[in-house]
Order: structure tokens, then C-alpha cells, then sequence
């Protein structure tokens, strides 16, 4: 700890920071706009100046800026200091003279850490007469809105865009007054990180595009602590409802979780909540084939009740991307022996294998956070820029983790941006690749590995077995890898904290690999961590209530078992091949669906219920690392939306059972959840409980000067109506309510005194970049085993040499496409690829095929025309299809399939 | 006895003083500009004037404004709906005074009542007039940076044409 002096006033922090930090860690308020605690100082924009002395006899000291200064032991600063006080006023004058009369009509307006700024610093008329440099706008995509003009030059979005998230396509261009942050052309921005930008700028140059189509301020919007949705990170985010729609979504600081930042289809996703695929109300099919109608929830819920009641047995289908809650209560109602996962027997067999895994290996679970620390690295598989887009952000971090140690050795703090990247230049810590084609995230690893699968794997079971002998071996190495072992091997051994990541990418010999050289390196005295990618949001916790996948389901219906089915959350067709889908909903005799969005399973449906989504619920998601959430409804459902685990409690009330009497809150059902496995037990404690209140007061959903409560449904009637019960959570949905910070598990938004933008999160951290205050939100709920005396993997896949005329299909996963509930918002929709099949240069030549030529495919049973995409990285033999785009694709992959080209009429061997 | 015949002679007095009682509705008071009574919308050029930047609704104390806003092609904002609920406004003037484009203004204008409070709630259509208002001649997009329909970058006031970033010249 270093004793630091600000205004004559003693306070302790934390060594290695600098004194901009160390100040806003103690509570002072020092404006500034270049630093970023994600990013360090740049000491750019002399927004934070200080008086700095050199002792306790100094009285006259000299101006500093105290992002560039470091909070050594004794270091004595003076913010009152009336010479700086100006300095910081004339600094924000100058920024301002240029800066355009856009408020009104500004999106940051209300959130903006220039209007904080200026405020703190106390300008307020602008003396310079001279007239305002403008600039042209740029299109960036359907993402990212740019109004230049009212830039300040503070460089922050290139350092983030360029430095942190590693994009090419956004530069700074121009000299002195016309300095210009932008594309070279206007297009769509690259990266996938792109929405960070709107955070990121201090002032309105960049602003939410799909906020903008509905645009509501800050100060309007409810929210609630939630949890992204979209892929199996569980990023932290904070949702805004006004007038009963959904407006946007902003990060919410997790330490262990998404620091600053979240991937674009985690932020622009959201739009699905609005759609005109929300199903509001029940609808029934009284006779098969009839039309289905709209019905009132009491008809609908009685004639589900009936049509299970006459069912001699009834199955639920769960879902990974429903709540434990939801799922749970359908396990509940149908019975333990009846509840099967809704995801594909492939999806579930690496869901329970990822799952034994993380609880019998030695290496400890990696959270985002330690994957970013991490300063080696080996990836595995998957693509994680398209299917965990924030584990490539924190990948792309751990790179530069031994160039930091480097630097640190050189007594450059890490803080120093500018001097670190002068110590490490280029320099790029250890990180190897190995996956079946080209991965976005190609450009920061050290090498490379192409492959199929299972020479993915093998390339694993190598490692391991180099690292620990006693590992199973590998007979024959390809010539392309036996170089990378040890190379491997070595960078792994070297580093402090190495991480070994894995996607399925549908192979269970690849994580089994992966697992063995995280448990070689942990034997060998090396703490490695894992981290298994999950695909869904609640794919772990899934996974961890058990049971098994679709096919048993499919076959409990054919034997003719079965005779009634709830489907929950699920669309059939995306987790099972159509034939099958189309042959098991005709078989089984009742379909219940408990969805929120309409789709071709609730198409068949004999009852469909309306269920809430993430917005409108309370409910617990398990992430990849085991890490159990609790989100909270941001707004109150419309028409006859309940949320699932309430329809199937109703159920089974209307079924006469006892065991659900008690279930009144969400609370409740987490309770019976830990009291029916012990590996829920925590979940109870993961958040305050409902009753929690802050001096007698719940949490305010929405902030203290939430606008329009007695107009907003006026034109309906004049008469008030109180607002909504939430009996489910400490949360209320007023703006009566607790204003200040609560624990750390029901932030609702980041606002505090003087700091209306998302800058406010200094206030709610133990320290700058540190935990929340008590500590960041979410219980891990999967440790490894204490003895951990699992056996290594011993299966070794074998090299599969291809047969003649056949390929191997790949799946290639796409951020804006293949997740199927982002895909339903309209800007992700319109970045989503068409479907095509991907083909290395080689095969493409040989089969006398072009880039957008047309090409049959039959793979797994499914066969059709797609557009040939030529993709360079693919190793010959292989063929990438993309996921999840039409629903209807091949689903087992990777899989064997052929190839031919219409035109000439013949197969194409190789 | 003394104080009772004291009293009837000042009543007796004022029966000889200036009447004040002002005969509403016949008579109508004067009120000067100023007078804060029904809020209305204003126009400029014919253009609303109205932005939707949701000052007045984040001032006004009890809540009675509501709108959304929205845009057209040219990116030009403007309140898609806008609702005022009158049976709440107590007519503090706040919304004027948050107002950056004069939008909203109060008029001299009380005579507002109604026996159903619901007609009471004026959208956007009863509040828009065709004029300025009180305060003619300012136009915020004039001076505001954003290109809108008819106004490109660098035509407002005091504002230097865009910068040509593919320049080398200083």
C-alpha cells in the first residue's frame, strides 16, 4: 500500500497505479477523457491536471497530470489548487470551441461525460467567436451511428478499437484542427466489438444506431441487472425499457466477468424482445389440422391441462437457453425420468462431457477475467470470435501479457499505454490456434494449426503426452504438427498462467484433448486453467440438471410411450433435422409449447403459451465457467406473457399436484431446486433474497428523474394505476425507491452524483478496474474435484483419411447469424451472411467451381443448392457450412457428405 | 354597541369605492405575455420546432409530459407523439425554461376547463400552433452541428465548411 496526500489529506491505496486512478479510487472526482481504466493513460488531453509538490516543504509544486503521475509512497498532489483549476477550465474551453450546439439533439445528451466534465470543471459560456470546424459523417453499418463534429479529439475509440480490440478497418486521420476518427470509405465497422465504441466516447461521435430508432434518455429508461443472453460467456448487462419496449443494452461491469466491454451481438441482440415474432397470447388447436386460435390464458391453460391429463405419459423438452428456474419446474412437472435436454444428442453428449470434465480435472475453470490475464495460451477448436466473442476479446488481452512482464522488468508501469507499447513494439505473448479453418482471431496467435477435428484432437492428445508421459500417446503425428508440440509444450511450460481453451466444434476427442493437457500441465506442476466454451446461455445449467438429449425423447414418442410432449423455450427444428422433427410432433398426440417466440415448433403446437423472455423474468443462467447468475425483469410483461417455470407451476397446480402449491416467487423455486441437488445449494445465496430492503426501500428500477409517470398512459386513462408487484426480487418497478448503490448483484444502472455517463462506474468498483464494491455478483457453482485422481482421456482418435467423392463438413459459426435470437433483430440480421458452402481453393479448382457458383450438398441426411464460398484457410477435403442459418441445415456436423457440381453432372472425387 | 355602527359605516364607505370585481366572462382580463397558463407547441418556418431532446419532460416536477421521439430520412428529430396531461400540470413554467429550442411555451390562456378530466390529456395535435410564439426568429437547427433536410454540414451559423480529411495541406 502507498500513502498518497490530496488536499492535505492522507489516503491509502493500492501500489503500481497512477494518481488519476488512485484519486477516483478514493472516492475524489478529478475530471478526465483520454485514460480508460481498460486501456491506461495516454496523458493526451491535460484534462487531469494537479498541483504536484515534491515534499511536505513545497509549497510551490508544479502542474502534473495525475493520470501520468504514479501513486508512489508520499506523492502529494493539490486538485483545489486554484492555477489548476483554471488550467482544467481553459483545457475544456478549448475543447468546447469547436464542439457543436447538439445537446437536444444528441443521443449521449443526459449520459455524456463531456456535459459531466464540463459541468465539473465549471465552463459554461463560450467566449471564442470564431466560427466551428465541421466535418462529413461516415455510414458505419447498421451498428454504429458517427456524428463527427462532435468529436474532442480525446483518441479513445482508435486505442480501443485498434489497441485493445485489435480492429484494422478505424483509423485517426488528418492533422491539427481536422484530426478524423473513421473508416477509410464509409462501411460497415469489422469488428465485433464495434458497439463498445458507443461506451467507449466520451461525447456523442458514436451512439447506438438501433437506440436511435427509438430513442429514449437515460434518465427515461428502466432497467435492471440482467445477463446476456446470446452466447455461453453470460456477459453482465443492463437493459432499458420504456413504454413497455426494450430499448437498448449496456454493459454492466462484472470483474470476473466482462470487464468494460461486450461483443456487439450481445448489445444489438436485444431487439428479438420487440419483434413481430413475440408471441403475446395463448393460442390452442382444438382438432389436428384446424387453424390455431387466439385464445384467453385460463382456455388455454385448462385445455393444456386436459390434454396432458389424458396422456398416459407426458415428456418435457428443456432448453439451454431458458432459465435453471423454467427448466426445472418442467423437470418437476413431467418427472425426473421424463425430463430430456432440447438440444441435438451431439450438443448434449459435449454438454455432459464438457461438464465431467470441469468437475473431474485438476485445472480450475477460467473465467473471462483469467483468461485475459492468462500469458499463453492454446485454443482449441473453435472460432471464438464468432461463438464466445468475449473470450476472443480477452484472448487477444492475454497476448500481451508477457510483452507487459517485459515492460514491467524495464519499470514501465502497465498503466503507461504509450510507454509500454514503445518497450514491447510488436512483440506478441504466446498464443496457438489450432482449429478447422481460419479464425478471426488468427491475427494475434503466435501459430497456427488446420485441421480436421480429429487431428485437432491429436495435436492435443501430443501435447499432453509431452508435457506428461504417462498420457496416452500418439502413434503418427501429421508432418505440419509434430513442429508445433513442442513449441507448445514449451510455452506453456514457461508461463505463469497458462489457459487452455476449447470449443466443442462438435468433436468430443477435441476436449477430451483439451482436458488432458490442462491435467498434464496441472500433474506437472504448472496451474493451468480450462476454459470450455458453452454454446448456449444456460448450456452448463442444462447440463448440470441432467438427463438426456432429444433422441431418447424422439424415441420414448416412436415406441409409442409417450403420447404428450412440453416443449419449453425450444424451436425443434433448430436442434434436430426437419424429417425427424416433422415425424416425432405428428407421433406424439398433445404438443404443448411454452415459448416467446412464435416458430415452426409453436407453429405445430396444439396449446402454445406465451412466455416472458430475459427481459420480462427472474431466473439464474449458468455460464461456460459453472458461474451461476441471477438476471432481473426490466419491464412487466405484455398481453398474457407469464414466465415459463409460472406456466408449468400452473400446470401442475391444474393437474392437482401438491408439490408446487408453494411455489408463489421465483425464490421458491430456487429453493426446492437446491433442496432437490446439492449442486444448486448456493443458488439461494447467489443474491440478496426479495425481502432484501436498503433502509426500508427496494432497489428503483427506474432512476430519479424518470420522466412522464402521470402522462404515459393518459391517453388510455387519466386515472393513475399503481405501479406493478414484483414479488420476485428486491427490485421495484418505481422510481420510489432506493437511489444509491446497492449490492453488487442489483446494480441497476451506473449512475451516481456528477457522473451521469457510464464513467459513474468508478463510484460502484472497490478500487479503479477492481471488484464491484462487495464483491463482483455470480457463485460458482462447478469446482474441480479435491482429489482430482481422474485418468487421463486414453481414446485417441484416429487420422481419418477421406474416401473418395467425400468431404468432411465443418461447421462454421458466424457472430451475427448463427445464434438464433440475435438473428431475429434487424441490424444483426442484416449483417448475417447468406447461407454457403465453403471450399478450400483446391477443392474449388478441381471441381471447376467459382466463388457464388452453385453447388449441391448432401450431408447428414440433408441435401440442397448453396452459393460456393471459396475460403482460403480450409484445408482440402473440407467443407464449411455455416450454423444455424434457415433452421433447416445439417445439424450434426462435422459429418461425411458429398459435394458435386450441377453443371457438370458428376461427382468430384479429390 | 359602538364597534357594530363602526362597522356598518365602513361597509357604508366602500359602497362610494372604485368597484374591482372584474365581470368574467364578458370582461376579460388582461394578461400579460409572460402569463403562464395553456402550454402549446411552436413552429418556426413553418417546421416544428420541437426537437424531442425530453428536457421539458425530465423538469417538469409532476411528471405530466410524455412524448417519443422520432426522425425523418433527413435525420431532422422530432416528437413522434406528444402528450401533455393538463388535470396534472400546476403550470410551473419549468418546461418553457428547460426548453432549448422555444419549443413549448405557456400562453395566456386559462380557460381550459372541462367536466371529464380525460379531455384534460392534449396530444401533440392540440398543442401545436402555427407560429412562433413568444419568441420569434430563433431556429435551433441553424445553429445546431447536425445536417439535417435543407441544411448540410457547415451551412449553419457561425460553422466553417467540412474539412477535407484526404487533404495534405496544413
Amino acid at each position: 500500500m502507498a500513502k498518497i496526500i490530496v488536499n492535505e489529506r492522507e489516503y491509502e491505496v493500492r501500489d503500481g497505479q497512477n494518481m488519476l486512478q488512485a484519486a477516483l479510487s478514493v472516492g475524489l472526482d478529478l475530471p478526465y477523457f483520454c485514460w480508460h481504466p481498460a486501456m491506461g493513460s495516454i496523458g493526451a488531453c491535460r484534462q487531469c491536471a494537479v498541483r504536484l509538490f515534491r515534499d511536505a516543504n513545497d509549497t510551490r509544486g508544479k502542474l502534473a497530470m495525475a493520470c501520468m503521475t504514479p501513486a508512489n509512497d508520499g506523492t502529494r498532489i493539490s486538485i483545489d489548487d486554484a492555477e489548476a483549476r483554471d488550467f482544467r477550465a481553459s483545457v475544456i474551453e478549448w475543447l468546447m470551441a469547436s464542439h457543436p450546439h447538439d445537446c437536444p439533439v444528441c443521443d449521449e445528451g443526459g449520459e455524456c461525460h463531456l456535459q459531466d466534465m464540463t459541468v465539473m470543471t465549471g465552463h459554461n459560456y463560450r467566449r471564442y467567436s470564431g466560427r466551428k470546424r465541421t466535418f462529413r459523417n461516415q455510414d458505419l453499418g447498421p451498428l454504429v451511428n458517427h456524428e463527427m463534429n462532435r468529436c474532442i479529439q480525446c483518441y479513445r475509440c482508435v486505442r480501443f478499437y485498434r489497441d485493445y480490440a485489435d480492429g484494422r478497418d478505424f483509423d485517426v486521420f488528418g492533422i491539427r484542427n481536422q484530426v478524423y476518427y473513421g473508416r477509410q470509405f464509409d462501411g460497415v465497422l469489422e469488428s465485433e466489438f464495434s458497439g463498445n465504441l458507443v461506451e467507449i466516447c466520451p461525447t456523442g461521435v458514436f451512439t447506438d444506431k438501433t437506440l436511435k430508432g427509438h430513442y429514449t434518455r437515460k434518465w427515461d429508461l428502466q432497467t435492471a441487472p440482467s445477463v446476456c443472453v446470446h452466447c455461453g460467456v453470460g456477459c453482465n448487462t443492463i437493459p432499458g425499457e420504456r413504454y413497455g419496449a426494450l430499448r437498448r443494452i449496456y454493459n454492466r461491469y462484472n470483474g470476473e466477468v466482462n470487464g468494460y466491454f461486450i461483443c456487439d451481438r450481445g448489445r444489438f441482440g436485444y431487439e428479438f424482445v420487440n419483434g413481430a415474432r413475440r408471441l403475446h397470447h395463448a393460442r390452442v388447436r382444438t382438432e389436428r389440422g384446424a387453424e390455431a386460435a387466439p385464445a384467453d390464458s385460463d382456455e388455454a391453460l385448462r385445455l393444456a391441462a386436459t390434454l396432458l391429463g389424458k396422456a398416459k405419459r407426458v415428456i418435457g423438452i428443456g432448453s439451454p437457453r431458458a432459465s435453471l428456474e423454467a427448466n426445472f419446474a418442467l423437470r418437476t412437472l413431467v418427472g425426473e425420468g421424463n425430463f430430456y435436454a432440447g438440444v441435438s444428442e451431439k450438443e448434449w453428449r459435449l454438454a455432459r462431457l464438457a461438464l465431467d470434465i470441469m468437475q473431474g480435472s485438476p485445472a480450475k475453470a477460467a473465467s473471462l477475467a483469467d483468461v485475459a490475464r492468462a500469458d499463453a495460451a492454446l485454443v482449441r477448436g473453435e472460432d471464438v470470435t464468432q461463438t464466445a466473442p468475449m473470450l476472443a476479446l480477452a484472448l487477444r488481452q492475454s497476448v500481451r501479457q508477457a510483452p507487459l512482464r517485459k515492460a514491467a522488468k524495464l519499470r514501465i508501469p502497465d498503466w503507461d499505454a504509450a510507454g509500454v507499447r514503445n518497450a514491447v513494439q510488436e512483440e506478441k505473448g504466446p498464443l496457438y490456434i489450432a482449429s478447422t479453418f481460419g479464425t478471426r482471431l488468427d491475427d494475434a496467435a503466435k501459430r497456427t494449426y488446420r485441421a480436421p477435428p480429429d487431428d485437432i484432437a491429436r495435436l492435443g492428445f501430443a501435447v499432453a503426452h509431452a508435457l506428461d508421459a504417462s498420457s496416452p500417446p500418439v502413434p503418427v503425428l501429421p508432418a505440419n504438427a509434430r513442429p508445433l508440440v513442442g513449441e507448445i509444450v514449451d510455452a506453456l511450460t514457461g508461463a505463469e498462467e497458462p489457459v487452455v481453451l476449447s470449443g466443442g466444434c462438435g468433436s468430443e476427442a477435441v476436449l477430451r484433448a483439451a482436458a488432458n493437457v490442462a491435467m498434464a500441465l496441472c500433474r506437472k506442476g504448472h496451474p493451468a486453467r480450462l476454459c470450455l466454451t458453452a454454446p448456449e446461455c444456460n448450456s452448463t445449467g442444462l447440463a448440470l440438471l441432467g438427463g438426456e438429449g432429444l433422441e431418447p425423447a424422439f424415441g420414448a414418442v416412436t415406441s409409442g410411450e409417450a403420447d404428450a410432449v412440453i416443449i419449453l423455450e425450444n424451436d425443434l427444428y433448430r436442434r434436430a433435422g426437419a424429417a425427424a422433427v416433422d415425424a416425432f410432433l405428428e407421433e406424439v398426440g398433445s404438443v404443448v409449447v411454452i415459448d416467446h417466440t412464435d416458430g415452426e415448433t409453436a407453429a405445430r403446437a396444439g396449446v402454445v403459451l406465451p412466455a416472458a423472455t430475459f427481459a420480462e423474468s427472474d431466473g439464474v443462467f449458468v455460464n461456460n465457467e459453472g458461474r451461476a447468475q441471477r438476471f432481473y425483469s426490466v419491464m412487466t410483461p405484455r398481453g398474457d406473457v407469464r414466465e415459463s417455470w409460472r406456466w408449468l407451476r400452473d400446470l401442475a397446480l391444474a393437474a392437482g399436484r401438491a408439490d408446487v402449491e408453494a411455489w408463489a416467487t421465483v425464490e421458491d423455486v430456487d429453493r426446492a431446486l437446491a433442496a432437490a441437488m446439492p449442486i444448486f445449494a448456493p443458488l439461494p445465496e447467489i443474491a440478496p433474497p426479495a425481502g432484501f430492503r436498503i433502509a426500508g426501500q427496494r432497489i428503483a428500477r427506474q432512476p430519479g428523474r424518470y420522466s412522464g409517470r402521470t402522462a404515459i398512459t393518459a391517453n388510455v386513462s387519466v386515472h393513475e394505476t399503481p405501479p406493478p408487484e414484483d414479488t420476485d426480487s428486491p427490485l421495484v418497478f418505481s422510481m420510489e425507491g432506493y437511489q444509491g448503490q446497492p449490492p453488487s448483484a442489483l446494480i441497476p444502472r451506473f449512475w451516481a452524483p456528477g457522473w451521469n455517463s457510464v464513467q459513474a462506474l468508478n463510484k460502484f468498483q472497490e478500487e479503479i478496474g477492481g471488484p464491484l464494491r462487495g464483491g463482483d455478483p455470480g457463485r460458482r457453482l462447478v469446482e474441480p474435484a479435491e482429489d482430482a485422481a481422474a485418468d487421463y482421456f486414453a481414446d485417441v482418435p484416429r487420422h481419418g483419411e477421406p474416401s473418395a467423392g467425400n468431404y468432411l463438413f465443418v461447421p462454421a459459426h458466424h457472430i451475427f447469424g448463427s445464434e438464433e435470437l440475435s438473428a431475429l433483430a434487424p441490424g444483426i440480421a442484416r449483417l448475417a451472411p447468406r447461407p454457403y458452402a465453403g471450399l478450400s481453393p483446391d477443392d474449388a479448382r478441381g471441381a471447376s467451381l467459382a466463388e457464388a457458383n452453385e453447388v449441391e450438398v448432401s450431408v447428414g441426411g440433408w441435401s440442397g443448392r448453396l452459393p460456393v464460398r471459396i475460403i482460403d484457410t480450409l484445408p482440402p477435403g473440407m467443407v464449411a457450412l455455416p450454423v444455424g442459418f434457415a433452421g433447416r441445415g445439417p445439424l450434426e456436423l462435422p459429418a461425411w457428405g458429398e459435394l458435386r457440381n450441377p453443371r457438370d453432372g458428376r461427382g468430384q472425387a479429390q | 354597541m359602538l364597534s357594530i355602527v363602526k362597522g356598518l359605516w365602513i361597509v357604508f364607505l366602500h359602497m362610494f369605492r372604485r368597484r374591482v370585481t372584474v365581470q368574467y366572462p364578458e370582461q376579460k382580463p388582461y394578461l400579460a405575455p409572460r402569463w403562464r397558463g395553456r402550454i402549446i407547441l411552436s413552429r418556426i418556418n413553418g417546421e416544428e420546432r420541437c426537437v424531442a431532446c425530453y428536457l421539458c419532460a425530465v423538469a417538469c416536477p409532476v411528471d405530466c409530459i410524455a412524448l417519443q421521439a422520432t426522425e425523418d430520412e433527413s435525420g431532422r428529430r422530432f416528437p413522434e407523439w406528444f402528450r401533455i396531461n393538463f388535470s396534472r400540470c400546476i403550470f410551473c413554467g419549468f418546461c418553457e425554461e428547460a426548453c432549448p429550442t422555444y419549443a413549448i411555451q405557456l400562453t395566456p390562456d386559462f380557460e381550459m376547463g372541462e367536466y371529464v378530466r380525460q379531455n384534460l390529456v392534449y396530444e401533440k395535435e392540440d398543442l401545436l400552433i402555427a407560429g412562433p410564439g413568444k419568441y420569434a426568429g430563433y431556429d435551433f437547427y441553424r445553429v445546431a452541428g447536425l445536417a439535417i433536410g435543407g441544411k448540410d454540414k457547415g451551412e449553419g451559423e457561425n460553422e466553417a465548411p467540412p474539412r477535407d480529411v484526404r487533404t495534405l495541406l496544413p
